[in-house]
Order: structure tokens, then C-alpha cells, then sequence
């Protein structure tokens, strides 16, 4: 009897302390108490979580930031993350998120239903200064919820010497879908392809915005499966039928720069983040960049942005404010581009953007009709989806590939 | 335990024994209390959350135990799992083809080589064993990040591999970029293209039997080589050591019998080597099942979802599309399907009463 009531003695003691140790870190896991809405006194501290591109971001940020901290008599520290969407899910579910960080166009809309990011942008200084379709890119339900950090959009990149090799000038610029078509035929020869790009939806898509598609109408309504849209895949798939287009991982690269940068490619479309690569990796290389040529439906090409989020948990959201105010000021912004080559976000900063860097004019003229990506909550999933199906493009029939996508677009929307 | 019959006889005892009896008790659960705590700490109570996050519609923000989370029944599993789900349907439909064809490749394979392995350097008169053990386990003891970043650059198209298959004619695949399904290829070879509409218009899990019948696709019989390349060490260990156990008289009275080196692998060794069959084929079975980070640093999932499985979905429907309910969902799907087969390959390799062995011991129990 002893025994058995000793051992029960013990046995409730280890689940005692089991329960109290897991009570002590789930403790975490309880909204703690705010102070006050987001104006903690005296000093705040500040954590600013950033997916960073690299050290000469990183260093950037970090410095802005120290900047703004002596300014402002805060501190700010900056973490660049491993994995962004991971680190700052583990914070949210904590209650303990970053005060500051990147949050992508493609994922506002589950941060936003979740109320896990402030809608603070629409009160910003500045905030008519921003690009109006980069709002749109963080406007969900007509909230607009976090100020664009900056921008890059899709352009044509061409391989000067090859270029000049097949004995083509300036002139010859593609402007239409025709004039592309043939100058990848020129280019193309035996070692080189005359375009390449990945094959996701992210560079495709160009094409369907030039054929005057996309993924969703003005209202919101799913229309994948428009014939614009068959027409612009239609003519990648002519392109590749013709060999003088090859999807980067038919040719073993990663992505449509490691192609050009290797010389597998004589041109690609990819974005002004390109330039980072080919200082670094193929300072050989010299690149022309052009804007995408005109497709049945005008110009069309694709923009991609981050905004700074601030924690909806932050204790410091007016101190936030304030910093994300400092970091998309045209000045500071400016920083940035000089350190690694984004586009400011805001329009007053575009005349000192265009006379320091007049070799990116494609890339900031297409602000004025670049699109951005849908950023409705569940597309990310379908633009997934249709990635996966679109690696199959070359044996596969595009309006089959696009009925699917409607159908789960349609899932997500609702039809139209 | 605590049987009448034992308790009286305890209490039948001097008084002292039993004290120290009760004594070394507690402090054996003293004793295991640490590893108690920390195990429930970080095993058990996640594992509760994680079982409380698939039935509720916790959005990943401040705590799946507060006031605002719901009870939403089994509508995660029912979106995985049922074709209303749509596209989540078809990803858990397709990860789990994929994972399918990946252990029906692996777990027999990875035995085999183990075991052939594990024969072959236990040969005394095989010169340099010393070398052929460590060389065959290295794979094992090697992160296998490493691992899968090197088979990146031999299957590349333009890579080793590819060379090598050029040197006797073959013009090798884009192994990691290829999603083409390795039975369909077989069946092109004989001209069937396309699947018979009672499989294309059927199907399970919202995919079709058609799309079952794809096999591995091209870039997931790579992974299947990198499996198969990375733990038969680790397996051929543990053959080796069953092996090592089995004493040579047993070997030696079934030569006498007259058994050939064939018979007496088959009907001598691997019967002995039964146990350790059976902890080899779980072990492959729920590593295979859980294959996760060759899927996370090589392929993420691609080309053409190939190569998603149900643990890296799981990863993916949580921290990517933020749906943690589903997500948990998936990882206890899994779960439940490791639990089943585990059981039913314990099952299939049970010891069977009727084993000669236990008949001979009973005859001449019978005869003393």
C-alpha cells in the first residue's frame, strides 16, 4: 500500500511539474496585457525583421535604422531572417511577433484576416506620394494596410555583345510580339538560347498582361481562362516550339539571370533585382535593359513589392510608425537604391532615381502600367498551383492549364 | 500488479524489505523523472496542441487556447480529404501519390541493399572489411543537406550522372526538373499515352487512378536513389550486428544437413534475422513516410508538385498559406496511416506458432 501510494505521490509530482513547466511556455502564448494602444512610455526598443537579398541590404537597413534610433532617442535592431514567413509565424503565434518587418504583396491578405498586421498606412505623411498601384497592392477590402518599401517591375534584359554579335542596333529594339520573336530567332544559336525565363507566372504573366489578361479582372472576378490569356501562353509555346525560347530549367539554371548571366541566354525578362546579380556574380556579362515589347492588348508588364508591416501586438506602434515614416522618406529610399538597387516606392523620389540610374528607365517607366500580382487571401495558393502545372508547358496545352487555374480562382473569388 | 495473491505475500514479508523495495521505487521514477518531464514537455503537450489546432480554427495568432479560437469539428479534415476541398484536396491527394510510389520504392529496396550489404562484410575471408563497413555507413552518419545538395549537381542535365549515361548512349532527363511520371513513360514506350476512361474519370483522394498510375515522377526517382544511397548503411548496421549474433554452430549444423549457401541464407539466416527484419522495415517505413528534408532543400515540392509530400504540405499549408488547421490535419492523416501499416507489417512478420523450431522443442519436452 505504501509503495503504491508513494509511487502516486511521485508519479503526480512529475505531471505537476510537466504541467507547470508547459504552462510556463505557453505563457508566451497569451496576449499580454497593452498598456495603452500601442504608446509605451519612455524609450521604445524596437525589433525589425527583415528578409534580406544580402549583406549590402542588411548593412543598409541596419544603418537607416541606427539613424533613425540616435534621432529619435529609440533603439531599433535588425534582424535579417532565415526564413521570413516561418520566423515571423512563430512571432504571431507567440504574441511576441517583430514590431517592424517585410511583409510581401502575395501575403497581406492572410496577415490582414488574421489581423495580425496595423492598417496604418492610410495616415502617413506621404502617403500620397506612393505609386497608386503599389497601394493596391496592399489594399485588402479597402484597407489600405502597409507603405510600400520600394519596387521592381519585369523588363527585357539583353546580352550587349551578343546583341551586337548577331549585328543587331538599337533600332531593332523589340516593340511587338513579332519583332520579339524574330530577334530571339537571330539570337539563338548553337550554345545560346535567344530568350529564357522560368517558367512560373511571375515572368509568364508579362506576357498575359501584354495580351491584356491576368489572373483577375478589374472587380475582382476570377478570369484565368480568358482567350487573352491562352493567346499570350500560345505564343510562349510557339516561341519554345521554334527554339528560340527555352525555360531556364531546361537549360540548368535556377532562374532566368543564372541563364543570361552563364550565356546559355542571350536575353530574359527578369527584374531590376538583376543588376545585384550581375555585379556580383557575372560582372562579365553587359546587359542592356530594354522594356518588354507590346502585345495584342498594349503594354503589359508585372510589379512586385514589399511593404514595412508593423505588428498589430507591437507595444510600440507609434514608434514604428515613425521609423517606417523615416525608411520610405524619397531621401532614404534613394539610400537604398544606391546601396542595393530597388526603386523607391514614392514618386517625388523618381526624377532623382532616373538621373542617378538612367540605364534602369525600362524598369521605372513600367511603374505607370506594370501590374501587380493578385493579392486576394488564397491566390498565393492557385499561383502555386499554376506554376506547378505551367512547368509542363512545352508538352502541355495551355487552355487546359488555364481551366484549372480558373476553376480553383473561382474557388477562392467566388465566380464571377 | 497489485493482485490479492501478491499483496499478501508481500505483506507476509519482513517489514524492512519491503521499505527498501518502496525506497528504490521512487527513486526510480526519480531516477526517469527528468526524461518524464521533458519528454511530456516537448513531445506529449505539443502533440496535444497540435491535435487541438486540427479540429479548431486557430488563424496562427496569439494562442490556439484562446477565447476567440473555435471548435470547428472535422472540417480541416474534411476539406483535405474530401474533393470539396478543391485545391487543398488535390495537393494532399497528390503528395500522398507521391509519397506512395516513394515508399513502395525505398522501403524494399533500402532492405535488400542493407542486408546484401550486411552479408557481404560479414564474410570473414572478404580482405579489408574494416574499409567496406565505414565506406558503406559514411552516407549515413553524413548530413544529409550535403547529401542532397551533391545529388543537385550530379543529376543536373548537363551533370555526372547524365555523362555517364551518355557514354553508353543514353541521353539522360532533366532529373530534377522533370515531373513526367516514370510509369507513364513506361507506358508511352508501348504506345499508351492516354488512361482508359474508367481511370481518368475515376479516382481517389481527388486525384484520378490515372494520375495514381503515374509512378514517380522523374525527379522523385531521384530522391529515391538519394534514400536508397543514405540509410542502407545505416540498416546494413543493424543486419550486421543480427548477423554477428547468430552463432556458426547454427551455420555449421545446416551444412551438415546438406543445405546449399542459398538454402541456408533463406531458410537458416533471414528466418534468425526475423526481429531485426521487423525494426528495419518500421524504421524505413516511418522515415519514408515522413520525408521531409530532401523535399525542403532540394526540390520545394516541384517540378509540377512531384515531389510535395504530406510532411513538407503539412510545412507549406501551415507557414505559407497560414491554414494551421489543416496543416495539422495533414501531419495527423499521417499519423494514422504510419500507425496502420506499422501494425499491419507487425502482423505479416508475427511469429507463427507453427514455426519448426517450436515444434521440436515441444517433442522433446514430450519425450523426457
Amino acid at each position: 500500500m505504501n509503495r503504491t501510494h508513494r509511487t502516486r505521490t511521485t508519479l503526480g509530482l512529475v505531471a505537476a511539474a510537466t504541467l507547470a513547466l508547459s504552462a510556463c511556455g505557453g505563457g508566451g502564448f497569451e496576449d499580454t496585457e497593452e498598456t495603452s494602444d500601442g504608446a509605451a512610455a519612455g524609450p521604445a526598443a524596437l525589433e525589425v525583421l527583415i528578409g534580406s537579398s544580402g549583406p549590402a541590404e542588411t548593412d543598409a537597413v541596419t544603418a537607416a535604422a541606427e539613424a533613425w534610433a540616435e534621432e529619435s532617442g529609440n533603439t531599433a535592431e535588425v534582424v535579417a531572417a532565415q526564413d521570413l514567413n516561418q520566423q515571423l509565424s512563430q512571432g504571431f503565434a507567440a504574441g511576441s511577433p517583430p514590431d517592424v518587418f517585410y511583409v510581401s504583396s502575395d501575403l497581406v491578405a492572410s496577415y490582414a484576416s488574421t489581423g495580425a498586421i496595423e492598417p496604418y498606412a492610410a495616415d502617413m505623411e506621404n502617403a500620397d506620394d506612393f505609386y497608386p498601384n503599389l497601394k493596391d497592392a496592399f489594399t485588402v477590402d479597402d484597407t489600405y494596410y502597409c507603405a510600400p518599401k520600394d519596387f521592381s517591375t519585369l523588363s527585357l534584359i539583353i546580352n550587349a555583345d551578343s546583341w551586337a554579335a548577331a549585328g543587331l542596333t538599337d533600332a531593332d529594339l523589340p516593340t511587338t510580339w513579332e519583332e520579339l520573336s524574330t530577334v530571339a530567332q537571330t539570337l539563338t544559336t548553337e550554345t545560346q538560347v535567344g530568350l529564357s525565363t522560368s517558367t512560373e507566372y511571375q515572368r509568364l504573366g508579362a506576357f498575359m498582361a501584354q495580351a491584356g489578361g491576368g489572373l483577375v479582372d478589374d472587380e475582382g472576378g476570377p478570369v484565368a481562362d480568358s482567350a487573352q490569356n491562352v493567346e499570350a501562353l500560345d505564343y510562349v509555346k510557339q516561341m519554345v516550339a521554334d527554339g528560340s525560347y527555352k525555360f531556364a530549367a531546361d537549360t540548368d539554371s535556377g532562374w532566368g539571370g543564372e541563364a543570361f548571366g552563364t550565356g546559355k541566354a542571350a536575353m530574359t525578362i527578369e527584374g531590376n533585382w538583376i543588376k545585384g546579380a550581375l555585379t556580383n556574380d557575372y560582372p562579365d556579362v553587359n546587359a542592356i535593359f530594354a522594356p518588354l515589347p507590346e502585345g495584342p492588348g498594349g503594354q503589359g508588364t508585372l510589379t512586385f513589392t514589399n511593404c514595412w508591416g508593423i505588428a498589430a501586438d507591437s507595444d510600440n506602434k507609434e514608434a514604428a510608425k515613425d521609423l517606417v515614416q523615416y525608411l520610405t522618406a524619397a531621401d532614404q529610399q534613394m539610400a537604398f537604391a544606391t546601396a542595393f538597387g530597388v526603386m523607391p516606392s514614392v514618386q517625388s523620389a523618381a526624377d532623382q532615381y532616373r538621373t542617378e540610374f538612367p540605364e534602369d528607365a525600362a524598369f521605372l517607366d513600367a511603374a505607370d502600367y506594370a501590374v501587380a500580382v493578385p493579392n486576394n487571401e488564397g491566390v498565393s495558393d492557385v499561383i502555386a498551383d499554376l506554376n506547378a502545372q505551367l512547368e509542363t508547358l512545352g508538352s502541355g496545352d495551355p487552355s487546359a492549364i488555364l481551366q484549372s487555374a480558373q476553376t480553383n480562382l473561382e474557388a477562392v473569388l467566388g465566380s464571377s | 500488479m497489485t493482485s490479492p495473491a501478491t499483496t499478501k505475500e508481500r505483506s507476509a514479508r519482513p517489514r524492512g524489505a519491503s521499505a527498501s523495495r518502496a525506497g528504490q521505487t521512487s527513486a526510480g521514477w526519480l531516477f526517469v523523472a527528468p526524461s518524464l518531464v521533458l519528454l511530456g514537455l516537448f513531445l506529449l503537450v505539443p502533440v496535444l496542441m497540435a491535435a487541438w489546432v486540427s479540429v479548431s480554427d486557430w488563424n496562427g495568432r496569439g494562442s490556439p487556447f484562446a477565447g476567440t479560437v473555435a471548435f470547428v469539428g472535422a472540417d480541416n479534415y474534411q476539406t483535405v480529404l474530401t474533393s470539396e476541398g478543391g485545391l487543398q484536396a488535390r495537393d494532399f491527394g497528390t503528395a500522398l501519390r507521391n509519397n506512395f510510389w516513394y515508399v513502395v520504392l525505398v522501403v524494399p529496396t533500402q532492405t535488400i541493399v542493407a542486408l546484401s550489404l550486411a552479408v557481404l562484410v560479414n564474410r570473414k575471408v572478404l580482405r579489408g572489411r574494416g574499409f567496406f563497413r565505414t565506406a558503406f555507413y559514411f552516407p549515413s552518419v553524413t548530413s544529409s543537406v550535403a547529401i542532397v545538395l551533391v545529388f543537385l549537381f550530379l543529376f543536373a542535365g548537363s551533370g555526372a550522372v547524365n555523362k555517364v549515361l551518355g557514354w553508353v548512349g543514353i541521353n539522360g532527363p532533366n532529373w530534377f526538373s522533370d515531373p513526367r511520371g516514370v510509369l507513364h513513360l513506361l507506358l508511352g514506350v508501348v504506345g499508351i499515352d492516354q488512361g482508359p476512361a474508367a481511370l481518368t474519370g475515376n479516382g481517389f483522394l481527388s486525384i484520378t487512378w490515372w494520375e495514381w498510375l503515374a509512378g514517380p515522377s522523374v525527379a522523385m526517382s531521384a530522391l529515391v536513389i538519394l534514400a536508397i544511397f543514405t540509410t542502407s548503411g545505416t540498416f546494413m548496421l543493424l543486419f550486421l550486428a543480427a548477423l554477428q549474433n547468430i552463432s556458426g554452430e547454427v551455420e555449421e549444423a545446416a551444412m551438415m544437413d546438406g543445405a546449399s549457401g542459398f538454402q541456408r541464407f533463406r531458410l537458416v539466416t533471414v528466418p534468425m534475422l526475423r526481429p531485426t527484419l521487423f525494426t528495419v522495415l518500421t524504421l524505413g517505413l516511418i522515415g519514408t513516410w515522413q520525408v521531409f528534408d530532401q523535399i525542403y532543400v532540394g526540390t520545394q515540392g516541384g517540378p509540377a508538385k512531384t515531389t510535395i509530400t504530406p510532411a513538407y504540405l503539412s510545412y507549406t499549408t501551415s507557414f505559407a498559406s497560414q491554414n494551421w488547421g489543416q496543416g495539422a490535419a495533414i501531419a495527423f492523416i499521417l499519423f494514422f496511416i504510419i500507425l496502420v501499416l506499422a501494425a499491419f507489417q507487425r502482423w505479416v512478420l508475427r511469429e507463427r506458432t507453427t514455426v519448426p523450431r517450436r515444434k521440436r522443442y515441444l517433442t522433446t519436452g514430450a519425450g523426457r
